[in-house]
């Protein structure tokens, strides 16, 4: 990106100044080295967002983002319903709630040496990961809805995992507001078999180790501790989400003119907050967000069960559950004055700052965990939420490392055998269906996670409690 | 050759284009390439046939429809395309999908597309008078 575009703040903060069409400002949060490297479709996409009806403060993007659908990827928007704003299928994407959930084992890395491969090939063997994979749980209609409506709530009343579980997961594991009834034969229909998969692309499940401890204070509350072994999951709301999506964006797109609302790109579809259309959606995303947190719900069940085969005492707890592809309801103080907005995250994760009543009890006083998930076979970050954050960014950071090249020539750059054997040379498993998925997955098609979370943490939006590396890969 | 599939880079994802003598035979290419994102479309045989139909307001959103329908298709019968019959009429599609029941290890998939989206979506001839009919995937 052309940096001559761009007004520097202090710390990681950039400006575009509204022009054309825009309402507001667009803000991007990066290092000068990460927006140099940044896609200049980020540019045209983050200011496209700055001119949809009702945004308030700015767009924003976070140090991650690359180029997305109608909204980067890594792209932050609040729209008020008072002044006209919209809710956009495009700003929520495809794979709803799409999100990272990690758990304490109760083990160290010591506990797990020699047995690193056994455990591989249970947990691989166990949770479904990857095209054509079914889940153990097939639903059809009450049952479905029943789901749709209660989350992980539903999940754990099933016997997958614990209560205990469900006070560690956003909304308490159950979004309210989900009309099961706003989602569509064909969505229901497409999920049928895959409750409780992994999918496929940059999804995985990942034994990690905690690597380097940055905040003790924070890492204490959180429970954490260094050489500490962590599981980490990484999926969202599979062929219901995928289909949600799908329909709801072509209603959008086709009914905008309606609404009076003009396009700046066809995948920034969107309907207005109080529209039917608008509502409907709002019904079905939120059925949609319970479907990805039954779905971590029951991968978790099965990860016990493959922990308990190979490590009987490892004691698997939830540290966290969060969801980086949403639009919420939420209260924010806007110049003052607080207001009820909704606020879409596109690849960006929420970030509460300390004492924050949405938080757990328990981990309250530190902020909410933020789990940034890095590439397969570098590292992974949990950061926390910040109060600056609150005003910076609604309470908003990075989501993972990002992109930096595309499939197609991470594809013909490595070989999926030689990654494997590579990353097995540092001691680090992977165990994937396809060759050609791990290479298209490669390590270097991503950005440096550590320059984002450094971005992040300079920038205010969050700041840095751990590193994660992984022991272990699953991928989807 | 004049008919063809391609994979165009985008920076999450991929494209995918379809290219022929016709409209049809676009579509057909688009879908072709779509199996080439997940599969080696030649490991999957013509078992089984699939009719499809979509209508949409302009055949931008008949492409997308058309290779949505077959995401829903490949889902929910988890059967994977190599062939394709298309006929495109105003804005209205009458199409065939072949192909057979997902097999994990023959087929080795890469990767699932979750949807067709309206980025880098365009219907239209190509100076040389070929029609191109693209856009990118999730996946």
């Amino acid at each position: 990106m052309d940096l001559s575009l761009l007004t520097h703040h202090e710390g990681c903060r950039w400006e575009i100044a509204p022009r054309g069409n825009m309402r507001v400002p667009a803000v991007i949060f990066a290092s000068e080295q990460l927006i140099s490297d940044m896609d200049n479709k980020v540019y045209d996409q983050v200011t496209n967002v700055a001119m949809l009806p009702g945004i308030v403060k700015a767009a924003y993007a976070m140090p991650d983002a690359h180029w997305g659908y109608g909204f980067p990827i890594g792209g932050v928007a609040a729209f008020d319903p008072e002044e006209g704003g919209v809710v956009s299928a495009g700003g929520v994407g495809f794979d709803i709630s799409c999100g990272v959930r990690t758990l304490h084992t109760g083990l160290d890395l010591a506990d797990i040496e020699g047995l690193k491969n056994d455990l591989a090939d249970v947990l691989f063997f166990r949770i479904p990961a990857g095209l054509g994979s079914t889940g153990r749980v097939h639903l059809e209609h009450d049952e479905m809805d029943a789901m749709l409506a209660g989350g992980a709530r539903w999940a754990v009343s099933q016997g997958y995992g614990i209560s205990e579980d469900l006070l560690h997961t956003e909304e308490g594991g159950c979004m309210p507001g989900a009309v099961p009834d706003s989602v569509s034969d064909h969505a229901k229909k497409r999920q049928r078999d895959e409750m409780g998969t992994l999918g496929s692309g940059n999804h995985y499940l990942e034994v990690q180790r905690v690597a380097e401890v940055y905040d003790s204070v924070a890492s204490t509350v959180f429970g954490l501790h260094e050489n500490e072994i962590v599981v980490s999951i990484h999926c969202g709301s599979r062929g219901l989400g995928h289909q949600i999506g799908t329909e709801f964006l072509k209603k959008m797109a086709v009914s905008a003119r309606e609404y009076g609302i003009d396009l700046p790109d066809r995948e920034l579809a969107c309907a207005p907050i109080s529209s039917p259309l608008g509502q409907e959606y709002l019904g079905a995303m939120r059925a949609g967000i319970n479907c990805a947190l039954a779905n971590r719900q029951i991968i978790t069940h099965l990860t016990r069960e493959a922990f308990a085969s190979v490590l009987p005492r490892a004691g698997l707890r939830v540290l966290y559950d969060v969801s980086h592809n949403t639009c919420k309801e939420e209260q924010h103080v806007v110049d003052g004055v607080s207001r009820r907005l909704f606020v879409h995250r596109k690849g960006a994760t929420r970030a509460l700052g300390p004492g924050n009543p949405l938080i757990p009890e328990a981990l309250r006083a530190a902020g909410q965990p933020v789990l940034i998930g890095g590439s397969m076979g570098t590292a992974s970050y949990i950061m926390t939420g910040t109060a600056q954050g609150m005003t910076l960014s609604f309470g908003s950071a990075c989501h993972g490392a990002g992109r930096a090249m595309s499939r197609h020539q991470a594809n013909r750059r490595w070989r999926g055998r030689q990654i494997i054997d590579d990353l097995a040379q540092q001691g680090i498993i992977i165990r994937s269906l396809s060759a050609r998925g791990v290479a298209e997955e490669a390590p270097g098609a991503y950005k440096d996670v550590t320059a984002v979370v450094n971005a992040a943490d300079a920038a205010g939006i969050a700041r840095k409690v751990v590193k994660l590396v992984p022991v272990v890969c699953i991928k989807g | 050759m004049e008919t063809r599939w391609e994979h165009f880079p985008h920076g999450a994802d991929i494209g995918i284009r379809g290219i022929g003598r016709s409209k049809d035979e676009a579509f057909e290419q688009a879908a072709l390439a779509m199996t080439q994102v997940i599969t080696d479309a030649k490991r999957v045989a013509v078992r089984e046939a699939v009719n499809i139909t979509c209508q949409a307001p302009d055949d931008e959103i008949l492409l997308v429809d058309w290779l949505n329908a077959l995401v829903y298709e490949m889902a929910t019968r988890h059967m994977l395309f190599s062939r394709f019959n298309v006929h495109v009429d105003d804005h209205h599609l009458d199409g065939t999908a072949f192909g057979e029941h997902i097999d994990r290890q023959r087929h080795q998939p890469a990767v699932e597309v979750k949807a067709a989206t309206y980025t880098g979506l365009s219907v239209g001839q190509n100076p040389d008078g070929l029609w191109e009919a693209q856009c990118v995937v999730d996946v």
